[in-house]
C-alpha cells in the first residue's frame, strides 16, 4: 500500500514494522563527503577550485625551495651563495648546537639534554590520560623537577660546574621560559580570577587593579620594568639574576590575560552549581577546588591553550632584554661572515617559524583532544 | 521596627528543629520577606505554597543562609544564624537541601556526587562514604545508576540523586524548593513517592510544593505565603476545606479547579 493511500484514509493503525534501507548512494561515501564539503554551493565549488589552483601555482617553488634546490651539506657558506640554490640546511646543521643550547659550554650540553627528557616524561605523565598516578606526577612536576633542574642547569659547587646564565640560550631558554610561564600563569590566573570576583573590597581592588594594570601595557614594557624595577625593590646581593626577572615578567603577564580567562569560566558556571555545593556544606576553597574550577576550567580549555600559544610565541620578547632565546641565537647567526648569503635569512627564519609552529600546533591539538575526552559523557 | 525581643534566646526545649522570628529580607529596595514568624518542630513536615514570585524560596534559602536576612532570628537545631562563616558551613551540613534544577555536579558521577560532602566536610572515609552513598542510591531506588554521569539520567533519577546526595549527609532537616517543577509529569510520581519515604521515616522536612495531594498524604501543617509574608498556617484538612483568609481561598480556587 503506498503512503498517500495510508495518508488520505481516517484512521490507519501500522501492523508490522517497516523496513530498514540502505541510504541512498549519493549520501554515501567519498562521493557524498566531496559534495557536501567542496561543491555544496556554486560559490563552495568557485572557492574550491581556486584554493585548488592557488595549490597548484605555490606548491612546486616551495617544494624546489625547500627540498629539491636546498643544500643539505656543506662546510661553509660558498655553496649556498651559488646562484639559483635553495634553502641553506647545511648552515642549520652547523649552528644547530647554538641553537639549541646557545653558549651554553659544549661539554655541559649533556645537562641541558637530560634536563629536556626529564621534564619531557614528566610532562607526557601529566598529559597522557591513560597513564596512572597523576598525583604523584604533578608533585614530581610541580615540586622536585624545578629544584633538580635548577641544580642540574645552574650546577652545585663541588658537584657540577656553575653555568652563568648569560650562557644560557637557543630553543632551550625558550622552552624555560615558556613552561615556567605556562606553570606559574594558571595558578596565578586562577587565583587573580577568584580574587576578583571576591567579596572582600580590598582583595578585589587589588586584584582588578593588577590585572587591569598588566593587561594595560605591552610584554616588552613588562620586561624592562621587570629587568629594571625588580633590583630596586630587594637589597643589592638578592638582586634577582638577569633571566630571572623575565621569567617573572613573562609570568606575570601571562597571569593577567588566564585570569581574564578563568573570569569567564567562572561567569559561565550557573549560580546552581554554587547553590549546590553551599547547600552541602563545602566550605569556599574546597567548592572552588572540587566543584567550580574543575568545570570552568574545563569550558574554557581552548581560551587556555591560547594564552599558552601566545605566551609561548611572546616568550621571543625576551631577547630584548638581553636574553639569547631562540630566535635571537637565529638572528645572531645569520650575521657570521663564514655562512653569510641571500638565503642564509630566509633558511634561518624558515627553521624558526617551523619550530615554533610544531610546538604551537601540538599544544593546539592536544587541547581538542582532551575537550573531546571531557565533554563525553559529561553532558549537562 | 525594632529587633525581637528574643534575639539572644536559644530554645530551652531541644525538639524544636527550626525557628523564626520576625524576619524580613530586603532585595535593595524591594521588601521580599516580611515579618514572617515559623517554628518547625522535629519529625514535622511542613508543606510552602503560595503564588510565584511570593517568597516562598526566599525564606527556606534563609533557613541554611543561601540568602541571608536582615533583621529578625533564625535558630536552627538550636544555633543561631549570624554572619560567622563556620557556624553557616555547620548549619548547612545538618540542613539538606534539594533544588527545583537538581544542581548535581555534572562533572562527577552518580556515586562521586553523593560521596563527595562526606568525604570531605564530614571526613569520612572514602569507602565508608561509598557504602553510604549506595545505601541511599538503593532506597532511592536508583543504586545501578551509581557509575553514569549526571548528565546521562532522567529528570526523575536526577533529583532521586540529588535527594541521596543530601541525606548522605545525614541531614537532621531536609528543605525541597519545588522539587517536581522542572519534571515531565510521568516523573513526578516517582520523585514524591521518595520523598513520602522519607517523611514515613520521620525526617524533618520543609517543602515548597504545588502538588497538593503530596501536601494532604503527608503535610502536618500547610503554610500559605504571599507577598512575603506568612497569611495562613493551617492542617491540611482544615486548609483545604476551611481556608480563612480571602487571599488563601483565591489562591486555592486558583489550583484547584
Ligand atoms: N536575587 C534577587 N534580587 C532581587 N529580587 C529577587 C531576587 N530573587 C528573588 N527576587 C524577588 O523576590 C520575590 C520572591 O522570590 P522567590 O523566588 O522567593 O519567590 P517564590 O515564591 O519562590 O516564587 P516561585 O514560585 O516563582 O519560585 C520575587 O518577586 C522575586 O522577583
Ligand atoms: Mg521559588
Amino acid at each position: 500500500m503506498s503512503d498517500q493511500a495510508i495518508g488520505s484514509r481516517i484512521a490507519y493503525v501500522r501492523r508490522e514494522a517497516g523496513p530498514t534501507r540502505p541510504a541512498p548512494i549519493m549520501t554515501r561515501g567519498v562521493f557524498a563527503w566531496v559534495r557536501e564539503n567542496l561543491f555544496s554551493t556554486p560559490m563552495s565549488g568557485v572557492l574550491t577550485i581556486g584554493s585548488l589552483l592557488f595549490v597548484l601555482w605555490v606548491a612546486p617553488d616551495t617544494f624546489r625551495y625547500l627540498i629539491s634546490d636546498a643544500v643539505w651539506q656543506a662546510p661553509d657558506g660558498v655553496a649556498c651563495r651559488a646562484p639559483g640554490a635553495g634553502a641553506c640546511w647545511a648552515f642549520v646543521a652547523a649552528k644547530f648546537e647554538y641553537f639549541m643550547y646557545g653558549s651554553y659550554p659544549r661539554g655541559e650540553t649533556w645537562r641541558v639534554d637530560v634536563t629536556l627528557v626529564l621534564g619531557l616524561a614528566l610532562i607526557l605523565w601529566l598529559l597522557i590520560p591513560r597513564l596512572p598516578r597523576k598525583g604523584m606526577a604533578a608533585f614530581a612536576f610541580f615540586v622536585v623537577y624545578p629544584v633538580v633542574a635548577f641544580f642540574l642547569l645552574r650546577g652545585l659547587e663541588g658537584v657540577l660546574p656553575i653555568v652563568e646564565t648569560n650562557l644560557w640560550g637557543g630553543v632551550f631558554v625558550s622552552l624555560l621560559v615558556a613552561a615556567v610561564g605556562i606553570v606559574a600563569s594558571l595558578p596565578l590566573g586562577v587565583l587573580l580570577a577568584l580574587g576578583r570576583r571576591s567579596q572582600l573590597p580590598f582583595v578585589k581592588f587589588f586584584c582588578v587593579v593588577f590585572i587591569e594594570f598588566v593587561r594595560g601595557v605591552p610584554l616588552i614594557t613588562v620586561l624592562f620594568m621587570a629587568n629594571t624595577m625588580l633590583p630596586l625593590f630587594v637589597p643589592q646581593e638578592w638582586t634577582p639574576d638577569r633571566l630571572l626577572r623575565p621569567l617573572i615578567g613573562v609570568s606575570l603577564f601571562a597571569a593577567a590575560y588566564m585570569a581574564e580567562v578563568v573570569r569567564a569560566g567562572l561567569q559561565a558556571m550557573p549560580k546552581g552549581q554554587f547553590e549546590g555545593a553551599m547547600a552541602l556544606g563545602l566550605p569556599y576553597w574546597k567548592m572552588m577546588r572540587l566543584i567550580i574550577l574543575p568545570q570552568a576550567l574545563t569550558t574554557v580549555i581552548p581560551g587556555i591553550v591560547n594564552s599558552f600559544i601566545a605566551l609561548f610565541k611572546d616568550t621571543t620578547l625576551v631577547a630584548i632584554v638581553g636574553i639569547f632565546d631562540f630566535l635571537r641565537t637565529v638572528e645572531t647567526a645569520r650575521l657570521d661572515p663564514v655562512w653569510a648569503g641571500p638565503t642564509i635569512s630566509t633558511t634561518g627564519y624558515v627553521f624558526a617559524a617551523i619550530f615554533y609552529w610544531v610546538f604551537c600546533f601540538a599544544m593546539s591539538r592536544y587541547s581538542q583532544m582532551l575537550e573531546r575526552k571531557l565533554a563525553a559523557g559529561r553532558r549537562r | 521596627m525594632a529587633a525581637s525581643p528574643l534575639v539572644k534566646t536559644t530554645p530551652v526545649t531541644n525538639d524544636i528543629a527550626v525557628e523564626i522570628v520576625g524576619m524580613h529580607k530586603w532585595y535593595g529596595e524591594f521588601h521580599v520577606l516580611r515579618d514572617v514568624n515559623l517554628t518547625v518542630r522535629r519529625g514535622e513536615k511542613i508543606v510552602i505554597c503560595g503564588p510565584s514570585g511570593s517568597g516562598k524560596s526566599t525564606m527556606i534559602r534563609c533557613i541554611n543562609r543561601l540568602e541571608e536576612h536582615q533583621q529578625g532570628t533564625v535558630v536552627v537545631d538550636g544555633v543561631p544564624l549570624t554572619n560567622d562563616l563556620k557556624r553557616i558551613d555547620e548549619i548547612r551540613r545538618d540542613v539538606g537541601m534539594v533544588f527545583q534544577h537538581f544542581n548535581l555536579f555534572p562533572h562527577l558521577t552518580v556515586l562521586e556526587n553523593c560521596t563527595l560532602a562526606p568525604i570531605w566536610v564530614r571526613k569520612m572515609p572514602q569507602k565508608q562514604a561509598e557504602e553510604i552513598a549506595m545505601h541511599y542510591l538503593t532506597r532511592v531506588k536508583i543504586p545501578d545508576q551509581a557509575l553514569k554521569y549526571p548528565g546521562q539520567l532522567s529528570g526523575g533519577q536526577q533529583q532521586r540523586v540529588a535527594i541521596a546526595r543530601s541525606l548522605c549527609m545525614s541531614p537532621k532537616i531536609m528543605m525541597f524548593d519545588e522539587p517536581t517543577s522542572a519534571l515531565d509529569p510521568e516523573m513526578v510520581k516517582e520523585v514524591l513517592d521518595t520523598m513520602v519515604q522519607l517523611a514515613q521515616d520521620g525526617m524533618t522536612m520543609l517543602c515548597v510544593t504545588h502538588e497538593m495531594g503530596f501536601a494532604r498524604q503527608v503535610a502536618d501543617r500547610v503554610v500559605f505565603m504571599d507577598r512575603g509574608e506568612i497569611v495562613e498556617i493551617n492542617t491540611p484538612e482544615e486548609f483545604f476545606k476551611n481556608p480563612q483568609h480571602e487571599r488563601t481561598k483565591l489562591f486555592l480556587s486558583q489550583i484547584l479547579h
